[in-house]
């Protein structure tokens, strides 16, 4: 076990049912789910008024397991950066919520789960899913905890976007929302490398329709090419270059076909841990919901959040192609339409997309700054009710 | 309620911001008017600034706060998105003042503007005797300063009538930074800044605009 430093220690992950036949999940297409589990773990105290609830929504391949060491892990939850005692997101102040999404495959219902009308892996059959389905699970597990309102929903990507989603539909449930190298609408090159991904996995001979589950097998070549690709766009060239350079994977190789360079060596290695843990049903699932995804398309999409006003934060790490910066600024440019409180930080970084995973001081202090500020505005046009 | 105080220039700014409007205050720094109007005078706002530790303050306050470049990112701003625009000690430091001048006119229909008197006798006797003015409200040496431009208010004044911007208030003010009562050219003297309360008017092409048109 490695030190523990300021960690939350050891984490349990737990699991609710919190839709039934008696009680389904209506999508937002109207299809319905009578059977939604979902996987979640929590660190620090809710505190006696039950005001200090921090939700956290995690990104296209993240899990429930945020923060804290598990049993035989070799490595903590994929934002030890972020949640700990003492850390931007203090678990000695804040009691952290963080649960796997719908339609993931980290312990919540997905596409790979049981259609309990069958007995079957659901496959292709799995209703397709929209961010606000996402919200209404992240709703019903809060309300399953008695907690009424968040003092914030903090995400990262696709997390930002349910952040976001969550603060224009229902802003009177939370105070703050955290949006993080997020989109409010996928650019045409976005939507390109999504696609790429889905089609590796969909052509893969083991996909089988969707029923490779039902079949024992797996999309093992498409699901590793499309993780691949994707993780080039995550980081950035400079990222690369430091990293690995034009190294050569071994000190003896002659040119050939194989693993000649440390950057391939990488990326097999990337693919390759990628199968054990993630569902290549999940990833088309999930990535189709993050193309659709535009929010403030939506008739009236301020309406909502003008009469009980969140406090936004925005930030965007100025490396960042798979969502720039100008997609940050386009969800603040919205958000200052209805006048609402919003802070806005490019953060430097050369570290690509997944800078929002890192320790960069700058980025980290923001994100504490804004969650331990006086968030009430007694008077003025954005006192809520 | 706790004590709250603001520095004097910054007390003169927000006694000419009505109660309850949208404020944008450019080079915001820690947010202390911000904060003050939003806690005092029931205002909304958002501040803009670059300097990292004043970004982190402003935020600990909870003044909403953006971070971009006042010179090429105004246009995250919608036209009349703002009832009055603060430029306390910014505009000196920007690239094209008269450029980020037409663009604030656009967001609100009032600006309220400081900007230190390079006129200042003091800074004349300066440059009599072969130096560079330093004083408190220009405390810099000539390869640190974060000014690009400096100006006597009466060469400023013209810029306004050019971007469509009206005086609506002059307000000198001494190195204390507290108001004095000088008439226009005694201030140009006396004044080591100024505050101009300003408001959207019809643009007028200066003498020196229209020389360099006809050239063209």
């Amino acid at each position: 076990m490695a030190d523990l430093g300021d960690s939350v220690g050891l984490t349990t992950t737990h699991s609710v049912q919190l839709f039934d036949a008696a009680h389904p999940l209506v999508l937002a297409s109207g299809e319905r789910l009578d059977e939604v589990v979902v996987a979640y773990e929590t660190y620090g105290k809710l505190n006696a008024d039950r005001s200090n609830a921090v939700y956290i929504c995690h990104a296209l391949t993240g899990d429930a397991h945020a923060a804290g060491w598990r049993p035989g892990d070799r490595r903590p939850g994929w934002w030890e950066t972020m949640i700990g005692p003492g850390k931007a997101i203090d678990t000695n102040r804040w009691f952290v919520i963080s649960s796997n999404l719908l339609g993931g495959c980290q312990g919540s219902t997905g596409p790979s789960s049981i259609n309990p009308a069958t007995g079957e892996p659901w496959g292709l059959d799995f209703p397709l899913l929209d961010m606000a389905d996402f919200v209404t699970v992240h709703r019903a597990l809060v309300a399953h905890l008695g907690i009424g309102q968040l003092h914030a929903v903090v995400g990262g990507s696709l997390g930002g976007m349910q952040a976001l989603q969550w603060a224009l539909t229902y802003p009177a449930e939370l105070t703050n929302a955290v949006v993080i190298a997020a989109s409010s609408r996928l650019t045409a090159q976005n939507i390109a490398f999504s696609a790429v991904g889905r089609q590796a996995i969909m052509r893969d001979e083991n996909f089988l329709g969707g029923r490779f589950a039902s079949e024992q097998t797996n999309p093992n070549v498409g699901l590793a090419i499309a993780r691949m690709m994707a993780h080039i766009t995550y980081t950035s060239e400079e990222g690369f270059q430091s990293k690995f350079g034009r190294n050569p994977q071994r000190a003896e190789s002659s040119p050939g076909f194989g693993v000649d360079f440390a950057v391939e060596g990488y990326l097999e290695h990337q693919g390759e841990t990628f199968l054990a843990r993630f569902d290549a049903l999940s990833y088309l699932y999930l990535t189709r919901v993050m193309d659709y995804f535009d929010p403030f398309a939506v008739k009236n999409a301020l309406t909502a959040v003008i009469d009980e006003p969140v406090r936004f934060l925005v930030v965007s790490f100025d490396s960042d192609w798979r969502f720039s910066t100008e997609h940050s600024r386009r969800i603040v440019r919205h958000l200052a339409t209805g006048q609402l409180p919003v802070t806005f930080r490019d953060i430097r970084s050369p570290w690509g997309h997944d800078s929002f995973l890192l320790k960069i001081d700058s980025y980290l202090n923001t994100v504490r700054a804004f969650l331990e500020a006086r968030s009430d505005y007694r008077g003025t046009s954005w006192e809520r009710s | 309620m706790n004590q709250m105080t603001i520095r004097d220039d910054l007390r003169v700014v927000a006694r000419h911001i009505h109660a309850g409007s949208r404020v944008l205050d450019l080079g915001c720094g820690d947010g202390e008017l911000l904060n003050w109007l939003i806690r005092r005078r029931e205002c909304t706002g958002t501040g803009v600034e670059r300097q990292p530790d004043a970004v982190l303050a402003a935020i600990s306050r909870g003044v909403p706060l953006i971070e971009l470049d006042i010179d090429h990112e105004l246009d995250m701003f919608a036209p009349d998105s703002y009832d009055v625009v603060v430029l306390s000690r910014t505009l000196e430091a920007l690239f094209r003042p008269d450029l980020v001048l037409r663009q604030l006119r656009v967001i609100a229909p009032r600006i309220i503007l400081t900007m230190p008197n390079f006129g200042l006798w003091r800074h004349r006797l300066r440059l009599l005797s072969g130096h560079m003015p330093r004083s408190r409200d220009l405390p810099y040496t000539w390869y640190e300063t974060p000014n690009l431009h400096f100006t006597t208010l009466v060469d400023l004044e013209p810029l306004f009538a050019e971007v469509g911007l009206v005086i609506e208030k002059r307000i000198p003010l001494a190195a204390s930074g507290r108001p004095q009562t000088f008439g226009h050219l005694a201030a140009n003297l006396m004044a080591s800044s100024a505050i101009y309360v300003l408001q959207r008017g019809v643009p007028t092409p200066s003498a020196d605009h229209q020389r360099s048109a006809k050239r063209q």
